[in-house]
């Protein structure tokens, strides 16, 4: 597929305590984020697990960003911290599985962070654009179909 | 507990090369607390193997189950018809539960996990071995510190003499048993039964002398 005309899912599990308002900022600011990304809200990073980004995997996503409070400032005192565990253990599984663990990361920002937010869903964006499409993606299927023809 | 760990991904689509319909069987006992086949790691390893088929374009169908206990009957039962719709059983179960799926159902039934001990949880996402059912318990001579199974030389009459400060010579990352023994046995004031020296144990109470079977007939019927 022409990594020109690839559009990247990217989906944002948001920690409602920190991005999700992060990115509540962003719109009041008109910072622009990409229209690939699907934001999740979440009770706390903590609540997300390994199975929910494998699945989120399995059903066409690109790429996953898990926002998460800064370290030491977690509402639930400790669920960013499991969130990176969680994170570093799908990597494992994506590269045993065969795909790119660059496909999923975290970060850390406040309710104030809609600058460092955007520029870290831009800079997925341009890390998953560069790997190009899932081959669990629909766009990657698609485009197998039309080499088929 | 049964502590066990799981296998990768790569080795795990190698067991299942050529296979079309597979149910990745977990168990809700000792492997779900160890964090290795649990109804959770179902969930993981299933999800890992359907995303690796895709990717290398084979068609392998994952069912998801888990019961109570894979080594109990009445639990057993409960898998029977997805056993059955299937063509063959990962078994997220330790070594005791494949077996008890693969004696009861005329199919292949794969190891998902590697059995590693009988352990506890030391401290968080932390197990340790604590036994390996030698099949002669001498615990209460040891103050409650096991030289067979924690004393990498499984010495009755130790120490050996290689131990560095606290550390075992066979392994520096595991205490010396002994320089355990010593102290706990000086903390509870039994420090005499030191002076005992042990005669040879008998291995052939353990798995040295065949697997075991144990009969209670007070309660068969």
């Amino acid at each position: 597929m022409n990594t020109e005309t690839f559009e990247p899912l990217i989906i944002a599990f948001c920690c409602q305590y920190c991005s999700y308002s992060a990115a509540d900022l962003a719109g009041s600011m008109r910072l622009q984020y990409p229209t690939n990304v699907r934001i999740i809200r979440t009770p706390c990073t903590g609540r997300l697990e390994v199975e929910f980004f494998l699945k989120a995997f399995e059903r066409g996503a690109d790429g996953i960003l898990v926002a998460g409070c800064l370290e030491g400032g977690c509402h639930f005192t400790e669920g960013n911290l499991l969130a990176k565990g969680r994170v570093g253990y799908t990597r494992t599984f994506l590269s045993e599985s065969g795909l790119e663990p660059e496909r999923i990361r975290m970060i850390n920002v406040s309710a104030a962070g809609a600058r460092p937010l955007v520029d870290h869903l831009n800079d997925l964006l341009e890390t998953v654009r560069k790997l190009g499409p899932s081959p669990l993606s629909r766009q990657f299927q698609t485009s197998k179909q039309e080499i088929s023809v | 507990m049964i502590v066990a760990q799981r296998k990768s991904i790569p080795e795990l689509m190698d067991i299942l090369k050529g296979r079309k319909k597979v149910l990745v069987l977990g168990c809700g006992t000792c492997v779900t607390v160890c964090l290795a086949g649990g109804e959770r790691e179902v969930s993981i390893i299933s999800s890992a193997l359907r995303i690796s088929s895709r990717i290398h374009n084979l068609s392998l169908e994952v069912e998801e189950l888990t019961i109570e206990r894979q080594c109990d009957n009445i639990f057993i039962e409960k898998a029977a018809d997805a056993i059955n719709r299937n063509e063959v059983v990962l078994s997220l179960g330790c070594g005791a539960g494949v077996q008890a799926i693969a004696e009861r159902f005329n199919k292949p039934v794969y190891a998902g996990l590697d059995t590693e001990f009988i352990g506890i949880l030391e401290e968080r996402a932390t197990w340790t071995e604590k036994c390996i059912a030698c099949g002669k318990c001498v615990l209460h001579e040891y103050g409650g510190i096991c030289p067979v199974t924690r004393c990498a030389k499984r010495m009755l009459n130790g120490p050996c003499g290689g131990s560095r400060e606290d550390r075992c010579e066979v392994r520096e990352d595991r205490p010396c048993a002994w320089q355990l023994i010593y102290q706990r046995l000086k903390n509870i004031g039994e420090l005499d039964r030191l002076k005992v020296v042990k005669g040879p144990k008998n291995w052939n109470l353990g798995i040295q002398g065949g697997s075991r079977v144990i009969i209670r007939q007070d309660h068969r019927i």
